[in-house]
């Protein structure tokens, strides 16, 4: 088979792919640079005017909050999967099973997993109905429709993203390097330290942006888990483009979203690239 | 390491394993619980189950959920099949290696961003939305996976057999029918498995593109969720748990299978 042949059979895919997946990003782009019809769409015309209103503070204050939570559910992801990923790495036969438990979410409708969230934490929920029942409060906690939900649902949704590339990582790790520290007299703590983590920091980074990459255009979320005092970047999207009708901002801001995605991805990918070519 | 973990890391993970898995094992026990408003477990009932058949709004939901599903499945798994093998055929050259990569960049792109963008295509075109924008907006999420998964069979594929063919003297068509087709079969299965469950699972793309007639089953039940928490939803979730669940081990299993 010569690759010209090859050619043919790509063209109906690539075509596709192009038109319904390239093409659309060059128009949101078209759009942001365009001004707002009154009826959604947008007027023909160029202007920076929805960037410009990136810039309002109650729209700094969105993008902020959405990387700080962001943040802190990544950061809060990689504590908590660190140590799940060290224990599957190093669980001899249940592996398989625990490896499985971890891919299972995967598997699992993130609106399905979101309204799980919503049945344990509201006010008639699970968790509130059990410490009443025990009698250690009297009246509900107000769990639901907060920051600490919103957290509390990206980090659920997201932490199987953290556990897989970090347990990659610590699988690869060659135990005799621990060995080695041992016999030259290094301490637990400072095997884990100077050995284990150095080495497992690719899968930490990757981990890492698996994680924030999906937070930080994450919708349903804070739809579902968060008030109205928890809009984030995904929420003012999706608003500019139903109700808000402007959506020459809401492209502004998704092409905002896509930019600061990309970064993290290139960033990675020639961090991950040195580091290759230097080991 | 033979070493013994020490006995609060272990703890500790285990009490994680069980909060990651806590929730949606809660919510599919009280599907069948006999109590309307209360939490208190007050026996076994299928009744949620029994009250989704009398409500046309669900199975108007599942009807659209599964003939997106399915069509948008088969052209997918058509032309992301027909984008493997062109792939595989190009060989190992730069070209492949961009064009493989490229497969990724809708993968990454934040599912919202390709949700409006799509919309935004479909309004300048002045296409109406409905069922066949949500099925184009699916085809194209779902067409990388099939990709990947049938490059990734192609990979282990025996290219003598091809070559042998075409030395015996059959036809492109027919060695593409008879050696190429069947030694992919299973990754072409896979893909297609996985399109269906991507495409099956999906709220964000689908609410930017649905229409009158293409209310899917997710978007049924996040209206749902958005007026009230009852029992029903907690049924219609256990189903669609199922059937993705159904999807994903066939997919899994064909995959490994051979």
């Amino acid at each position: 088979m010569n690759s010209r042949s090859g050619w043919r059979f790509t063209l109906p895919g690539l075509a596709w792919l192009l038109l319904w997946g390239g093409v659309p990003l060059l128009i949101v782009v078209a759009y942001s640079l365009m001004e707002r019809s009154i009826y959604g769409g947008v007027e023909r015309g160029f202007t920076l005017d929805a960037y410009a209103q990136l810039l309002d503070p109650l729209y700094l204050g969105i993008i902020a909050r959405t990387l700080l939570l962001s943040l802190i559910a990544t950061l809060g992801c990689l504590l908590i999967g660190f140590p799940m990923a060290y224990v599957i790495a190093r669980s001899g036969r249940w592996r398989r099973w625990l490896l499985l438990l971890v891919v299972l979410p995967f598997w699992t409708s993130f609106l399905v997993r979101t309204y799980a969230m919503i049945f344990l934490l509201r006010d008639t929920g699970l968790i509130n109905s059990t410490l009443m029942s025990l009698g250690i409060i009297d009246a509900p906690l107000d769990l639901l429709y907060t920051p600490g939900a919103v957290l509390a649902g990206l980090i659920y949704g997201f932490l199987p993203f953290a556990i897989l590339p970090i347990y990659a990582s610590l699988e690869k790790l060659d135990p005799t390097l621990l060995e080695a520290a041992e016999m030259l007299g290094a301490r637990p703590a400072t095997r884990f330290w100077r050995v284990t983590l150095p080495l497992a920091m690719p899968g930490v980074v990757a981990g890492g942006l698996l994680v924030l990459i999906p937070a930080l255009g994450s919708f349903l979320t804070p739809d579902l888990l968060g008030g109205a005092k928890t809009t984030l970047l995904g929420n003012l999207i999706q608003n500019q483009f139903t109700t808000g009708r402007d959506w020459p901002f809401g492209a502004a801001a998704s092409v905002l979203l896509l930019v600061g995605t990309f970064i993290a991805l290139v960033w990675h990918l020639k961090r991950s690239d040195a580091e290759g070519e230097s080991a | 390491m033979t070493r013994r973990l020490p006995w609060p890391l272990v703890g500790g993970v285990t009490i994680a394993f069980v909060l990651l898995h806590l929730p949606v094992l809660v919510l599919v026990a009280f599907s069948f619980n006999a109590s309307r408003y209360s939490l208190a477990w007050s026996g076994f009932t299928l009744d949620w189950y029994r009250v989704l058949g009398e409500r046309p709004a669900i199975l108007q939901g599942l009807r659209a959920s599964l003939v997106i599903g399915l069509v948008a499945t088969l052209i997918a798994t058509l032309l992301g099949t027909l984008l493997a093998i062109g792939l595989y055929r190009l060989g190992t050259g730069k070209l492949r290696r961009n064009l493989e990569a490229a497969l990724y960049f809708p993968v990454v792109t934040p599912e919202i961003v390709a949700g409006i963008s799509i919309l935004a295509l479909f309004a300048l075109l002045r296409v109406p939305l409905g069922t066949t924008t949500v099925i184009i907006a699916h085809v194209t999420f779902c067409l990388p996976f099939v990709t990947i998964v049938v490059l990734a069979r192609a990979a282990g594929m025996d290219r003598s057999l091809e070559e042998a063919a075409m030395l015996l003297g059959a036809p492109p068509a027919q060695v593409f029918w008879r050696v190429t087709v069947p030694q992919l079969l299973p990754g072409i299965v896979a893909g297609a498995l996985l399109a269906f469950t991507l495409s099956f699972d999906d709220f964000m793309i689908t609410f930017f593109t649905a229409g009158p007639g293409s209310t899917t089953l997710p978007l049924v039940v996040y209206g749902m969720v958005r007026k009230a928490v009852e029992p029903t939803i907690n049924a219609i979730s256990t189903i669609i748990l199922i059937v993705t669940m159904v999807a994903v081990a066939g997919s899994e299993w064909v995959r490994r299978e051979r």
